[in-house]
Parts: C-alpha cells; sequence; structure tokens
C-alpha cells in the first residue's frame, strides 16, 4: 500500500474511532459507517493533510476508500509543483 | 385557555426595514438576495469561499434608529432586535394598555452577537489587543431580549431561546402557550440574527450546504441554502382584549407543536418533522384537512428539501400533493434564529391579505418531492389553517399553527 493510501485510511481510522487494519481500498463508505457529516469531516481533515481542495462534484462520487484515494492522487498531481508538500 | 391574536407587526429584513417595505418584495418576489462585498478580515486577496452571495439587511445604520449610548454597548444583531420589536410594540401599543410584569418577551437568537465577537477575538489573538469592556454583553445571546425589556420597560417573563434555525418558532410558540394559559396578558415574540462574519460564513462554507448560486428550494436543480440576518416581531394578547380596545388584529394563533428528531447532528429525520405538524394541528384542535398552506422550512439544501417533502407526505397522506407549499427563504435567505420569525411574518401577512407567496425563483420542481409548491405569481386563496415550519439542525423541529381572523 503507498504512502498516499495509508495516510487516508489512517485519517479515515482516526476519525471514525476504528482499527487502522479494518480498513481496505475496496471497504466502501457505508460498509464504514460514514454518513454524509462524516464524509466532510473526513474530506476536510484529507484535504489539510495533502494540501489539496477536493471539489464538492468529486466529493459526491466518492464511495469507497480507493476512490478518495484516487482521488487525492489525481488532486496532488494537478496541483502547481511550488504548492507541492511532501507525500 | 385564551384565544390569541397577532396585533402589531415589526421587521428589519434582507427584503425590507419596515412592514410595508417587507409585504412589498414578499408578493413581488423581490430577493434580497446579493453578492456579499470582500470581508476586509480576510487574510489575503481570496476570501476561500465556494459561494458568492447571502441575504443582507440593507440601508440600515444603527445610529439613525438606537441613541449612542445604546448602538455602542450592542451588536447589531441587537440593533435588529430593539428596532423590531419598538415598531411591533408602537403599533400595538402593547404597553399601554398591559401592566409591564404581565407582558412577556420571548425572542430567538441563535448565534448572540457574532460581530463583535470575531472582532475582538480577531485583534486579540492576531495582536494581543485589550478586549473591548463592553465585549460581554455586546456578544451574550439574551443581550436583545434584555435591551427589548429596557427600551419598552417590560419586566414581565423575559427569554432568549437558542434552537438554531428554530429559535424564532420555538419562541413565538412559547409566547403563544403563555398568553393563552393566562401566565401573562400579552407578549412581545420573534428572532433576531446578524450572524453574516467572515467566520461564520467560512464555517458554513466547510459544510458545503452552501450554495454556490442562490437557495432554490424544492427545485430540481437546487444545490444548497444562502445564509441571511434580520429580524421579525410581533406582539400577541388574547382575542378577548384585543377586541375589547379595538386593536388591528392579523391572525390568530392556534397551535404549537415541537418535537426532536433523536436521529442526527444535521441529517433531518421526515418523523419529526411529522411529529412536529401533527402536534401543532392537534394542538389547535383542528384537522389536517384544513390545512391550507405550509410556509416551509425550504433551506434549498438536497437533505432539507426532500425529508420536509417526506414529512408532509406523512402528516397528510395522499392529500399532501394538494396543499399549497412555499419557502419564502428564496427571498429572504436563511438568517437562522431569525428565519422562523420571519416566515411566521409571512405566514400571518399572508393570511391578512387572502394571497399566499409564491416559491420565488424556481421553474422546475424536484420530481421527487410530489407537493403542490406554489411557482411564478402569489395565490389568492384564504386558507383556513397553515403551517409555519421550522426544522434546525440537531432535529429540533417548532411548527405555528394559524388561522385567519
Amino acid at each position: 500500500m503507498n504512502n498516499v493510501a495509508s495516510r487516508c485510511i489512517d485519517i479515515i481510522a482516526k476519525s471514525k474511532g476504528i482499527p487502522p487494519d479494518t480498513i481496505t481500498l475496496a471497504s466502501t463508505f457505508e460498509q464504514l459507517n460514514i454518513d454524509s457529516l462524516d464524509k466532510i469531516n473526513i474530506s476536510f481533515e484529507v484535504e489539510e493533510a495533502f494540501n489539496i481542495d477536493i471539489p464538492d462534484e468529486a466529493l459526491g462520487t466518492i464511495r469507497t476508500v480507493g476512490d478518495m484515494v484516487d482521488g487525492v492522487t489525481k488532486l496532488q498531481a494537478a496541483r502547481p509543483p511550488a504548492a507541492a508538500t511532501t507525500s | 385557555m385564551n384565544r390569541v391574536v397577532v396585533t402589531g407587526l415589526g421587521c428589519i429584513t434582507p427584503i425590507g426595514n419596515s412592514i410595508a417595505d417587507f409585504r412589498v418584495s414578499l408578493f413581488n418576489g423581490t430577493t434580497g438576495i446579493a453578492p456579499f462585498p470582500h470581508y476586509p478580515e480576510a487574510p489575503g486577496d481570496t476570501q476561500g469561499f465556494r459561494f458568492t452571495q447571502s441575504a443582507a439587511v440593507k440601508n440600515f445604520d444603527a445610529r439613525e434608529h438606537l441613541d449612542s449610548g445604546i448602538a455602542v454597548a450592542t451588536d447589531r444583531t441587537t440593533h435588529f432586535a430593539i428596532v423590531a420589536a419598538r415598531q411591533a410594540a408602537l403599533e400595538s401599543q402593547l404597553t399601554a394598555h398591559y401592566a409591564p410584569e404581565k407582558i412577556a418577551i420571548i425572542v430567538g437568537c441563535a448565534c448572540g452577537g457574532r460581530q463583535a465577537e470575531e472582532t475582538e477575538t480577531i485583534k486579540l489573538y492576531t495582536q494581543n489587543s485589550r478586549v473591548h469592556p463592553l465585549t460581554v454583553i455586546r456578544t451574550m445571546a439574551s443581550a436583545g431580549a434584555s435591551n427589548i425589556s429596557i427600551e419598552q420597560k417590560i419586566t414581565g417573563p423575559t427569554l432568549n431561546i437558542s434552537t438554531a434555525c428554530s429559535s424564532g418558532t420555538h419562541a413565538i410558540g412559547l409566547a403563544f402557550q403563555m398568553v393563552r394559559s393566562g401566565m401573562v396578558d400579552a407578549a412581545i415574540t420573534g428572532g433576531h440574527e446578524a450572524p453574516l462574519t467572515f467566520g461564520f460564513l467560512r464555517a458554513w462554507d466547510s459544510m458545503r450546504v452552501v450554495s454556490p448560486t442562490q437557495c432554490r428550494p424544492f427545485s430540481a436543480d437546487r444545490d444548497g441554502m444562502t445564509l441571511g440576518e434580520g429580524a421579525a416581531m410581533i406582539t400577541l394578547e388574547t382575542l378577548a382584549s384585543a377586541q375589547a380596545r379595538n386593536a388591528t388584529i392579523y391572525a390568530e394563533i392556534v397551535g404549537f407543536g415541537f418535537s426532536a428528531d433523536a436521529g442526527h447532528i444535521t441529517q433531518p429525520h421526515a418523523e419529526g418533522a411529522a411529529s412536529a405538524m401533527r402536534q401543532a394541528i392537534a394542538d389547535a384542535n383542528a384537522s389536517p384537512e384544513e390545512v391550507g398552506y405550509i410556509n416551509a422550512h425550504g433551506t434549498g439544501t438536497q437533505a432539507n428539501d426532500i425529508t420536509e417533502a417526506a414529512a408532509i407526505h406523512q402528516a397528510f397522506g395522499p392529500r399532501a400533493s394538494q396543499i399549497p407549499v412555499s419557502s419564502t427563504k428564496s427571498l429572504h435567505g436563511h438568517s437562522i434564529g431569525a428565519s422562523g420569525a420571519i416566515e411566521a411574518l409571512a405566514t400571518i401577512i399572508a393570511l391578512k391579505e387572502n394571497l399566499l407567496p409564491a416559491n420565488t425563483g424556481v421553474t422546475q420542481i424536484d420530481p421527487a418531492i410530489h407537493l403542490d409548491v406554489i411557482l411564478g405569481s402569489p395565490r389568492s386563496i384564504t386558507p383556513r389553517l397553515a403551517l409555519s415550519n421550522s426544522l434546525a439542525f440537531g432535529g429540533l423541529n417548532a411548527v405555528l399553527a394559524m388561522r385567519p381572523i
């Protein structure tokens, strides 16, 4: 598992108060009991951690942890080099 | 139990700072929603918002209405409260007819003196400035209620209710119960809020429920709420007393229902809202068949509007889709603690004028709603019974039932 994925999983685990090893890329937000408010909360933490901005439309399409990781990776890649953090 | 009627009105709102102006905007569909100016507190050029509009009160200078001592000691929210209450009190002449200890002041304000709080906090945290000595009295949520009492010289039961978006409706409902039971002879009641600060708007922005354009309640393409500010105040007294002194009577408040979802802190539950509507109707000794208008909470968010529609269907069954519904938030926005009071005011005026306001700015209703949302122009109908709904974060629901008189 790459660094982006493990960091995303850690954020989700901390937010929901569950062990990280219970979360996989295939885990759905529904399975993890992540409701709409949790999703906004988790996205906020992810945006802060990776210095990205997740658009509202993209948020609506995230169903699994893998979707989130893919989205973060794409947004990181699209960022101008000066804004990049070490990740 | 006494019958309770509305004998005075007052308002400071995004669509008018007088009842005369408010009603013109209400029935003409004149919106108070507009782009907000750059916030000077914003660090840097980028404001960081996903939205650009709010429903602000226009052309209001506290110094034109309040002496300088009061204006300085109070936040904008309290300015609105004092002036709106003054309009209602002047019209009804309440204090000339009732003993001060027998008049209640029950108002709703959820956010308190937000502007004063942010201004002083920014200076303290960034410059280690001294905090202004009037900060506590400017920011306390009860400042509106207290200042109304002081100006009107009213010594009866005086409270501020803070229940987020339902504060104003809860306040009016409790005042109604107090006059109905005879605990007091009369009341000044309503709501006030002035939360359009940089920090407040950014906090809402993070929740991703504010429309990037403007609120379009029940619309197929609705994309969120629009934040607002303002105040609406009404006076209540018994029908017998109002008639005896030949007071102007606008409408009768006949029922109040309030419930909690016991569900989710932000996601509304239809059962809770349906329960509050049923309670209001039962409290009015009425039947659901009599309801001829619902002023909806109708914030324009995906969650509220579909859930409120489901609640209306639960409460009214097959007849639900025949009851005219509109959300006046399409004009005056969502002013949190003041909203319920501004919407009660709109409903009272609608009953007095036999004219139901339209759900402005919407052309295509969400097909999943199945409600008779009033589109285009106001509708000339005299409902036998009208409801005004407020469904707050945290699942706190409040519904007023009113009749024309």
